[in-house]
């Protein structure tokens, strides 16, 4: 019965209602995303078509996809801004190192290793997310937006002064605030500002096509499950969720640890994949920089996400032709991608252009974007 | 007028996604053939550290023009040199684009971190690797192919107790410390050498924070110890405050710095005046007056139209003991990469030497850590004079 009102308040969740094939066209579009890039990225690098620059990118770009459709379980999906992504990326990123150095001597396989890691990558940053959330799921917009940049910067401080290593015996040393003391260079793990070091590089891209696929997977049907409606319907009006009766701290808190776990595990990813990583990797640009992908990608939107994170990612390096103006060129780009995607006249153009392909849904569709809009121009307002 | 400004962008983006395509075309190819032997480097040539890559950028550049300009043995470089923005993951997307273009031999990286994520990499593909200024011990360690031109950070407390052990013997020590990474490593191999050669260090005091404000329980300490030269492998911000407070107490030892010392006279709320008669070690020091520095500074300056810093010496040296090296090693310019690697490696351990404005006869033992004499100078009058 709560589920049915559920579906009645929110708008998108009344969408999902009355037209399941929705749900099925964005899984089908995400999976299908992910599984063709990479059966054409593969080829390409098996028959030398592609160079080893683009190749050394396919874990990042899996890593950067993971965090953009995790990320916007919480941007999208809940409807708050968080600033401190990078954040839950830097504690799964280290604990999934620290196990990694562990559990090498023992294991010889190393996608259980990857697997074991990445697991305990994402319990870790889960919980950082659920003690982070509890006292600051109170706070909306803004207000949020600056307590989890504040996270951010705190998780980077504290990479600064962590240390663990090996000491002589092969037993584990942990210290704070300093280095530990007789220790051989190649037993470090986690050395302060120098970060995670002499890691084993394991990682290859099909883990990361896997990672990306779970990823999609938990966000999707978490949005399609009851509590996927209930926080969007919290997102879309929380008076009249709270009327019926939804703990609003509960489910704002679900999709917020949900997203820090999946993100924990892109770090684990990440940090896997080469033998350093410094704490400063985690700042407060990294956090930006997943959310530019988010909102590049339209909010709310998995597979925008998707081809924003690959084709961001991959700028910087083909713009390395224009040498010193490479970053100037990057930022240029993105001003004038992100000034198209959003024009009216363009996006007018581009759906002119789809109804023509794509004649029968022309209705539905038009329907479904009038109701979007006015939507979103209350929020704005 | 909206049309247009559609038009126009359309037109841009479709421009851009051309350039896009046709640069992840491109790959793979250019290897060997040809008779120049391509060098890369890679360093921050954008952001915060965009100061240190773009010095080792130019400093290469200006060796390799020497070079080629003297055509002296037949052998022609060329010099690439990729950003990598201070980033372990850009540096080593800098790397794989470097490899792309064949290259053959690798100066850089120029940083630390970034060095420790592509030495890997450059060790599975047998790339002979000379990083001008990345001084971590983990740069090299476990990779029989990198190698380092400066001092490593632990190899500096060695070579600063060979030179006071050589110059100023009899002079009582003292150690103010920092309990990270980087002053910890030089403080006890500083003691190892130190002690070794049978003098005592008389007193020594650690400190903990970046920011720590209050000194006067450690001076007090070398001051009743009776010291009267203090080793501070500390960066400059710390041995300011040092500076500052031994003043007030009226402590006037000889303080003597390492690397970290660079920087010293431009300190905020500091009296560079208090800085006169520090000591410290740099390998480089633009107003030397040997004639090789004094060349290299001149033909800096009138190139780039700036004074040249440490890293530019530093990637100046290392494209000549590439090249003096590669000489050695009988190879042309089209042996295959691994070839260079092994010949290199080869000559590289087997007691070669090469010259440079940051040290006479620089050589290097097996695990790739540098050995060449430690430079040190002494601030007068605002400038670093060399000793």
């Amino acid at each position: 019965m709560a589920d049915r009102i559920l579906k009645t308040i929110s708008t998108r969740g009344l969408k999902n209602a009355v037209r399941g094939s929705e749900y099925k066209r964005e899984a089908l579009i995400s999976y299908g995303i992910l599984i063709i890039g990479y059966i054409v990225l593969q080829l390409g690098a098996v028959g030398g078509l592609i160079g080893r620059n683009l190749q050394g990118q396919f874990v990042p770009i899996c890593v950067y996809v993971s965090l953009a459709v995790s990320l916007n379980l919480v941007v999208g999906i809940s409807g708050e801004l968080s600033l401190g992504h990078a954040g839950f990326m830097a504690v799964g990123c280290y604990s999934g190192v620290l196990m990694s150095r562990i559990l090498l001597p023992h294991i010889g396989f190393e996608p259980a290793i990857v697997l074991v890691s990445m697991i305990f990558g994402a319990v870790l940053a889960a919980l950082a997310g659920f003690v982070i959330g509890i006292p600051i799921l109170g706070l909306r917009g803004d207000y949020l937006a600056i307590v989890t940049l504040a996270f951010g910067e705190i998780i980077v401080n504290l990479m600064n002064v962590i240390y663990f290593g090996f000491d002589k015996d092969g037993k584990l040393k942990f210290a704070f605030n300093h280095a530990i003391e007789d220790i051989e260079n190649s037993d470090r793990i986690i050395a302060g500002a120098i970060g995670a070091t002499g890691t084993k590089t394991m990682v290859t891209f099909t883990m990361g096509l896997l990672l990306c696929l779970f990823t999609v997977f938990v966000v999707l049907n978490l949005k399609n499950s009851k509590q996927g409606r209930a926080i969007m319907s919290i997102r879309d009006n929380r008076i009249a969720a709270e009327s019926i009766g939804l703990n609003v701290r509960k489910y704002k808190l679900t999709a917020f640890v949900v997203s820090a776990a999946l993100a924990g595990m892109a770090g684990t990813l990440y940090g896997l994949n080469f033998s350093t990583v410094a704490p400063t990797k985690f700042n407060f640009n990294t956090s930006v920089l997943i959310l530019v992908f988010v909102v590049l990608g339209s909010v709310g939107n998995i597979w925008g996400g998707i081809i924003a994170a690959s084709i961001l990612t991959v700028l910087p390096e083909v713009f390395r032709q224009f040498a010193d103006y490479r970053m100037l060129t990057y930022a240029i780009v993105l001003i004038l991608v992100m000034i198209a995607t959003y024009n009216p006249t363009i996006k007018a153009r581009v759906k002119a252009v789809w109804t023509k392909i794509n004649p029968v849904k022309k209705k539905d569709k038009d329907k479904g974007k009038d109701k979007k809009r006015k939507k979103s121009g209350k929020e704005v307002a | 007028m909206k049309t247009k400004f559609t038009k126009f962008m359309a037109a841009a983006l479709a421009a851009v996604m051309a350039f896009a395509l046709a640069a992840c075309g491109g790959g793979g190819s250019g290897e060997g053939g040809d008779a120049v032997l391509k060098i890369g480097s890679t360093g921050p040539l954008t952001g915060p550290a965009a100061i240190y890559g773009n010095a080792v950028k130019n400093g290469g550049q200006l060796a390799v023009d020497e070079i080629n300009a003297a055509n002296a043995d037949g052998i022609q470089l060329s010099w690439q040199a990729e950003d990598d923005e201070h980033d372990p993951e850009k540096a080593v997307n800098a790397y794989n684009t470097l490899m792309d273009s064949g290259m053959q031999i690798l100066v850089g990286p120029t940083t630390s971190a970034p060095a420790v994520a592509v030495a890997e990499k450059a060790d599975a593909d047998r790339v002979f690797t000379l990083t001008p200024s990345a001084s971590q011990a983990a740069v090299t360690e476990g990779h029989d192919n990198v190698y380092q031109l400066c001092f490593n950070d632990p190899n500096q407390g060695t070579a600063a107790a060979q030179y006071i052990l050589a110059n100023m013997k009899d002079k009582k020590v003292g150690v103010i410390y920092q309990q990270n990474d980087y002053s910890q490593g030089i403080y006890e191999k500083f003691k190892a050498e130190y002690e070794g050669a049978g003098n005592k260090i008389v007193a020594t005091e650690a400190f903990a924070k970046d920011d720590e404000k209050d000194f006067t329980a450690q001076l007090n300490s070398m001051k009743n110890a009776g010291a009267d030269l203090v080793f501070v492998p500390i960066y400059y911000t710390p041995a300011a405050n040092i500076l500052t407070q031994a003043d007030k107490m009226g402590y006037n030892p000889t303080f003597f710095g390492v690397d970290g010392m660079d920087g010293i006279l431009t300190a905020e709320n500091f009296d560079a005046k208090l800085a006169e008669g520090v000591m410290l070690l740099t390998p480089f020091v633009a107003s030397a007056e040997d004639e090789a520095t004094q060349k290299f500074v001149k033909a800096y300056v009138d190139a780039y139209g700036e004074e040249p810093n440490q890293f530019a010496a530093d990637a100046y040296d290392c494209v000549y003991a590439i090249y003096n090296a590669f000489k050695e090693t009988g190879l042309d310019a089209s042996a295959s990469t691994e070839e260079i690697c092994d010949a290199m490696i080869k000559v590289f351990n087997g007691g070669f030497t090469s010259s440079g404005i940051t040290g006479e006869e620089m050589k290097w033992n097996e695990n790739g850590e540098v050995d060449k004499t430690p430079k040190a100078c002494v601030i007068e009058n605002g400038v670093y004079v060399q000793k």
